[in-house]
Order: structure tokens, then sequence, then C-alpha cells
């Protein structure tokens, strides 16, 4: 069988993608998924939506995620569950404070409404801080968090509406390019694109290594659970960039946390008791009374690194494109950069300049450093 | 048949209906796994001991997969609730 595009992951940055390819006319478009869209890192995240960056370009594409994210619903169809409470940042040094007042002089020349708040400002958000840990807080309205699960699904399912194929539990075990086009070789048999687009998560390299390039690229687990629905204690994210802690309180009345933890680089999605204590330390030192809370289920899922966490994105080889290497953070850009790879692999002229993400940025040593990502 | 029992609960914890499964099924949904991150079926604190047996009834007879075949969603800890305090508790022993 031959598309024009296709995409190797059917997580929410390959459906996306999709979906903006076909709204912008290209609708011979296929999505291999080795297991079902939403089965790896997206349908494992935190969740959270955050503009709070401390680079430009991040800035600009968490601001360009909002936009989209606050009219998506209604667009795809599915209710996703976005909800802006706020993102509370906690500073807990001076020298975190002076790059937070940093952070929300460049967010609010970008329109970012961040702003830098009092301890007792934060109590007023959420009273179950613990005072005793935190000097100062940023605080941004529009941030927030929507269902990841949800969110793929209506990408999914609003690309197959536009004639999107996607192949579930269909793994794509070879590449050969021949004459301008890619053969791929998967478990249903093989097929011919003109295009090739590499969003396969945490298998970024492995999928890039079978078209003959070698990204910089790599993978470690972070653990996340859940607690038992309570009634609704504060809307916004709680985060901490010292513990690497994040704590959010999403519609259904639960509350998914995670924390940052020392991993090897590997495939390890495995749940462990120790991550169950590190949290239950930091979460009861910042917010006191979740030792009442109840921890229902844990799970672990993969952020695929580069070495300056910024995601890798852009054309790397003729009609081979790659948006891999989200370190953490490609939920929350999803919907924006999703857009932008779409219009890139139709040759159309993109609102925002990625240039600065693209992989020769490596070899010329040109990396983006931005202070602040959780792990 | 199939009708009638639509508004039938079938996992209790989070409220889903057998008919919202079927409608998911109809849809394209063709694991627990995919059905449990679509409707939350499962995801309660019973660990889905109730509803996964009906949802893994409902895939076989629908899409005519022996249920031997239709696999229960992955296991995860811990086997049960278990408050934050408590575990700071047992890591201090």
């Amino acid at each position: 069988m031959n598309f024009d595009v296709g995409i190797i992951g059917g997580g929410v940055v390959g459906c996306a993608i999709a979906y903006n390819l076909a709204r912008l006319g290209e609708k011979d478009v296929v999505v291999f998924e080795k297991q079902y869209p939403g089965a790896g890192s997206t349908g494992r995240c935190g969740a959270g939506v955050r503009q709070q960056w401390g680079l430009e370009m991040n800035c600009r594409l968490a601001r360009g995620s909002v936009k989209i994210f606050e009219q998506l619903s209604s667009e795809l169809g599915v209710d996703i569950e976005f909800r802006q409470g706020g993102y509370l940042v906690l500073a807990h040094t001076e020298k975190q404070l002076e790059q937070f007042e940093r952070n929300v002089s460049l967010q609010n020349s970008l329109g970012i409404p961040s702003r830098v708040i009092t301890v007792e400002e934060a109590l007023e958000i959420v009273p179950y801080l613990n005072p005793e840990v935190f000097i100062a807080a940023t605080f941004c309205p529009t941030d927030g968090h929507a269902n990841p699960l949800l969110t793929n699904y209506a990408y999914a399912k609003a690309a197959e509406r536009l004639g999107v194929k996607i192949m579930k539990f269909t793994e794509v075990t070879g590449v050969e390019r021949l004459n301008g086009v890619f053969r791929l070789r998967t478990n249903r048999g093989d097929f011919e694109v003109g295009c090739l687009v590499n969003a396969a998560g945490g298998y970024s390299k492995p999928v890039a290594a079978m078209v003959g390039v070698d990204l910089p690229t790599y993978s470690e687990r972070h653990q996340i659970l859940v607690t038992a629905p309570v009634p609704r204690m504060f809307d916004c994210m709680v985060i901490s960039f010292t513990s690497g802690i994040y704590v959010q309180q999403v519609p259904h009345g639960s509350f998914v946390l995670g924390i940052a933890e020392d991993e090897e680089p590997g495939y390890n999605t495995n749940s462990s008791w120790q991550f169950l204590e590190h949290v239950a330390r930091e979460v009861t030192s910042i917010l006191p009374v979740f030792g009442e809370l109840s921890v229902v289920r844990q799970w672990a899922g993969l952020y695929n690194k580069t070495p300056d966490s910024q995601p890798i994105l852009g054309e790397v080889l003729p009609g081979f494109f790659v948006a891999v290497g989200f370190s953490g953070h490609g939920f929350m850009i999803a919907p924006k950069t999703a857009e932008i790879m779409a219009k890139l692999i139709l040759g159309i002229k993109p609102d925002i300049d990625i240039s600065p993400l693209s992989l020769d940025r490596f070899e010329k040593g040109e990396l983006i450093v931005e202070p602040s990502v959780v792990g | 048949m199939e009708k009638s029992d639509d508004d039938i609960i079938v996992c209790r914890c989070e409220d889903v209906t057998l008919g919202e499964i079927r409608e998911k099924i109809r849809e394209g949904l063709t694991t627990t796994e995919e059905l449990k991150r679509v409707l939350r079926v499962g995801m309660g604190p019973c660990r889905g001991k109730t509803c996964i047996p009906i949802v893994r009834r409902e895939l076989s007879r629908m899409l005519s997969i022996p249920i031997e075949d239709v696999l229960p969603p992955k296991d995860r800890p811990p086997v049960v609730m278990v408050k934050f305090k408590s575990i700071l508790e047992g890591s201090e022993k």
C-alpha cells in the first residue's frame, strides 16, 4: 500500500501531526502504532500544560499550544478535560527566585500572564502548602492541564474522520530508501510512503537508526501515581524544580503526582516501592495534609531526552522528518508543535521559526539550555 | 437484548455502563487497555475485580475473539490502597 505521508508513532505528537496534515488538505496519511494510540509516553504523562518557561522558544510553543487547547474539545468533538487552574511554581532559594523573576519578565513580554507572588498569596491559592519550605512562588492563571488519554484519542478519531489511516498493533521493523520513497516493512505487510515522520517517543533512536540517522536521544523511566479521589482541594498544579515534584488534582477528584529521580538510560517502565517512599516524603513536606491521601495506582513511562532537554524538530534527510526528544514536556506543547510540523512537511512557512531546534545544533555545539525543566 | 441492559453499571468505582463499553468497542477499541484509558473502566480502588471480567466477555462476544485471547489490563501496584503516612511509617521502621 502507498501513502503520501507515513508517521511512526501513535502518541499525541504522531496523531496530532496526522490530524493537522489532514486539516491542511493532505489526507493520504498513515500512522503506524506498534500498540494503540496512547499506549506509550502520552498515556503515562503528568497531564500538565505550562507556559512558564525560561526560553523564548518554549514560551512561544507553550503559549501557542494553550490557545489551541482552549478550543480543542469543540474542534475535535471530544471533551479533553482541559482546565486552566494555573501553575504554582515554588521558589526555595534567593537564587531560584532571581531566575524566576527573569523568567516572568520574558513570559510577560510574550503575552503570558505569570507573576511573582509572596508566600501569603500562595497560601490563598493553595491553603494546604507548608509555608516553611518556600520563600516565594510564581503563578500563571492560564496554565493548566488536560486529560492526555482523551486528547490522544480525540486527535486519533478526528484524524480518522478526515481520512487518515491509523494502523494499530503495527510495528515498523525495517525502512529502505529507494528512488525518493521509503519502503517500510511491518508485521502487517509492506508499505511505501513519500515522506516519513519519526514521532516514536521513547523509541525515537531505534526508529531513526532504521533510516540510517543517528539521533542523540535516549530514554529514561519516570514514575507517577494517582490517589483516590477526594473533594476539590485546589485547582492549580504545584511544582518545585528543587525536588522535581509536581502535584495536580484532576477533574475526576484524584491527584496525579510524580517526582524526578536519577535513572539510567533504558526502556524500563516498571514501578518501584522506592518511588512511593520518595514521593510520600516530598509531598508531605510541601503539603503535610497529603499524609491522609491514599495511593490507588502507580505506573511509569519514558522521557525521551536530548543533551539539552529540548526536542529535535525538522527534516533531517530529504523527506524524513523528526518530532522527538521532548524530554518530558511533549504533551503540553504537542498541539502547536504538531501544527508546525504539518506545515513544514507540506512546505508551508510556520508562524514560529523552529530552526533552533534542528538536529544539527548538536554538531555545531549550539545547545539551548532551558533553566525550567523537571528532571 | 443488547439495548435492554445498556444502562447496567459494570464499573462501580468509575460509573461506567455496559452501553458505554459497547459504544467504544463499536468505535474501534479492541483491547481492555484501550477501554481502560478512554473510559477509566478498571481504574478505581477495586482494581477492576468486578468490571474487567465483564469487559473481557463483551470484547469476546462482540469481536468474536476467544475469551482467553482477550487479555486483562496490566496489574499495577500497590495491590491495595495505601495512605502516604502509612508508606512513611513503614519506611521509618
